[in-house]
């Protein structure tokens, strides 16, 4: 199987089009080859993740391609940065982690992007792609909210790949990309679910991190959901199952665009493998998220992925009229767009009154901001849940949205566990 | 016990010598590998807190975050990443940082997937020889 590319790659294979598009071209040519492409299309949009700073080589990455004239050619969103750009000096972050991150932010930028600084592009109208449209997305819940909520279509692109991607507007014709790939592959099945926990916030990140558990890196169908998910469940339940698993598409029977029906949903094939989603096994589930050994508490965070608008809405009347406890942290973390609409809403106030804190372009998990004093936090995130052991070194407690209200005003760790117990 | 001749796909060509580091669970480099260290730091992987520097770490595929090709570009950069890895199937996120390594650094690793039945084979601790498709296993 060769590959078969058009003059236009060609030409910049050459270096016709300078050479950064010679290099992202050399690098998605090289890509294609490996996972076995016969062409490349045409994507009309990117996300870039590679914008996280890691370490020297991303930078220098970044770096070159800036430094050779890089230009994106299609409508590009940037993803979170290692840096709260203008407030990072109200945190435990290294100055020189700022410098070196602020020119990771502006190596990107320098290329015509579009500086979101948003782990969830999709919830502002103008990055968020559309039905069927190609596109390549880097950062994993992302992904996985753009193929499964919108049915629009990337493959599961890791950094740098994504830059490259935006810079030729092509990539492999490979994965997601094609229709027949897209089939559900594993069942399923809700058991005797009640309909209050279904109908809980707290339910779909842990559903989502069973879900990642055993599909791995196949695409899951979940069926017999009696709730019709709100977007941020959905944007919970895909970030968790690509925390713990691969998951790049899920279909959500009657929910989700590619799943109106079972048969839909598979393609008319027969899944692989069928699984049972048993209460029991939520619980389990749900048990993996915390890792502590008490109920002391340092801080709660909220926003990962980044806080919707709707989500400042939910938060506002449960801090309404009280105050969080003075040894407990609480913050927000979301996007510059979200946080002005909050902001017109009148959402910020009653985080302001409670004693909350707001971050925004970056996340707990790509940033140094926290100071070594807190090591024990809490969060309504399954993928801040998953990373934080590893990634922070902190324990970490999972809990509702109530929960972690509560636990902030008591100063340590509250969970109701009325709904997962029957 | 002889030593075992497998055969793989060389999803990026190259040759490398080690001692196995095996594990049956994917792993996330982003919150899984220490670039600086080498360390694998899942705290719920089997393999946390062995060093995987130098090592052929034998995994079926990577999980999660987009950011493991990133982690893994640093640790080759640093000289801190495994000497080469075996897959189950071509691992496009291991495969573009070997790739990025290579345009940039003229420093990519090998990477080399084989059958379900042939990984069952290896095990920690083995002396592993990693010539393309050719993997030589001396078990421990």
């Amino acid at each position: 199987m060769t590959l078969a590319l058009n003059d236009h790659d060609r030409a910049m294979l050459r270096g016709d089009h300078g050479p950064a598009a010679k290099i992202a071209m050399t690098i998605i040519v090289r890509m294609a080859e490996v996972s076995g492409a016969e062409e490349l299309l045409d994507i009309t949009g990117a996300h870039i993740d590679s914008t996280v700073y890691i370490g020297d080589a991303g930078l220098e990455f970044a770096e070159r391609l800036a430094s050779l004239g890089a230009k994106v050619a299609v409508p590009t969103s940037l993803n979170v940065s290692g840096l709260d750009e203008h407030h990072w000096q109200e945190w435990a972050v290294p100055p020189e982690w700022a410098r070196q991150a602020q020119r990771q932010m502006e190596a990107y930028r320098s290329m015509g992007t579009t500086p979101t600084w948003t782990c969830a592009p999709y919830q502002t109208e103008a990055s968020r792609p559309k039905f069927r449209q190609q596109i390549a997305w880097g950062e994993s819940n992302a992904i996985v909210f753009a193929n499964s909520v919108i049915g629009a279509r990337t493959e599961r692109y890791p950094d740098l790949f994504d830059i490259c991607c935006a810079i030729t507007a092509r990539a492999p014709a490979i994965g997601l990309h094609l229709t027949e790939n897209r089939a559900g592959e594993v069942l399923l099945q809700m058991k005797d679910i009640p309909l209050a926990l279904q109908q809980s916030d707290d339910f779909y990140p842990v559903l989502g991190h069973f879900v990642g558990k055993i599909a791995r890196d196949r695409i899951p169908v979940i069926h017999g959901l009696a709730v019709s998910p709100a977007e941020d469940q959905l944007k919970a339940l895909g970030a968790a199952s690509a925390s713990s698993g691969g998951v790049a598409l899920f279909h959500v029977v009657g929910v989700t665009p590619e799943a109106p029906t079972l048969e839909a949903a598979f393609q008319n094939k027969s899944p692989h493998e069928t699984i049972d989603v048993t209460m029991e096994l939520l619980r389990n589930a749900r048990a993996e998220l915390t890792h502590t050994d008490s109920d002391e508490l340092d801080m709660v965070v909220l926003g990962s992925p980044h806080f919707s608008l709707a989500e400042f809405k939910r938060l506002a009347p449960l801090i309404a009229g009280k105050q969080k406890h003075p040894n407990v942290k609480f913050l927000v973390t979301s996007s510059r767009a979200m946080t002005q609409l909050a902001k017109q809403a009148g959402y910020l106030d009653s985080l302001q009154s409670f004693g909350a804190q707001l971050t925004v372009d970056t996340c707990i998990l790509t940033t140094p901001m926290l100071p070594p004093e807190i090591k024990r936090l809490m969060t309504n995130s399954a993928k801040f849940a998953y990373y934080t052991p590893g990634l922070l070194g902190r324990k970490i407690a999972f809990g509702s949205l109530k929960d972690c209200v509560e636990s902030a005003v008591e100063g340590k760790i509250i969970r109701d566990d009325s709904l997962w117990a029957s | 016990m002889g030593k075992l001749i497998l055969s793989g796909k060389p999803f990026i060509a190259g040759s490398a010598k080690g001692i196995a580091l095996v594990s049956r669970e994917p792993l996330s480099f982003w919150g899984g590998y220490d670039w600086k260290t080498g360390e694998i730091i899942d705290r719920r992987h089997p393999l946390s807190g062995q060093i995987a520097k130098g090592r052929i770490l034998a995994i079926p595929f990577t999980r999660g975050s987009s950011t493991t090709t990133a982690v893994l570009l640093e640790s080759i950069r640093a000289g801190t990443a495994p000497s080469g890895i075996i897959t189950t199937a071509t691992d496009f996120f291991f495969a573009l940082a070997s790739v990025v390594a290579d345009e940039m650094y003229s420093k990519p690793i090998p990477l080399v997937a084989v059958s379900d039945s042939d990984f069952a084979l290896l095990k920690t601790g083995d002396e592993v020889e990693i010539d393309n498709d050719r993997l030589v296993v001396v078990p421990t």
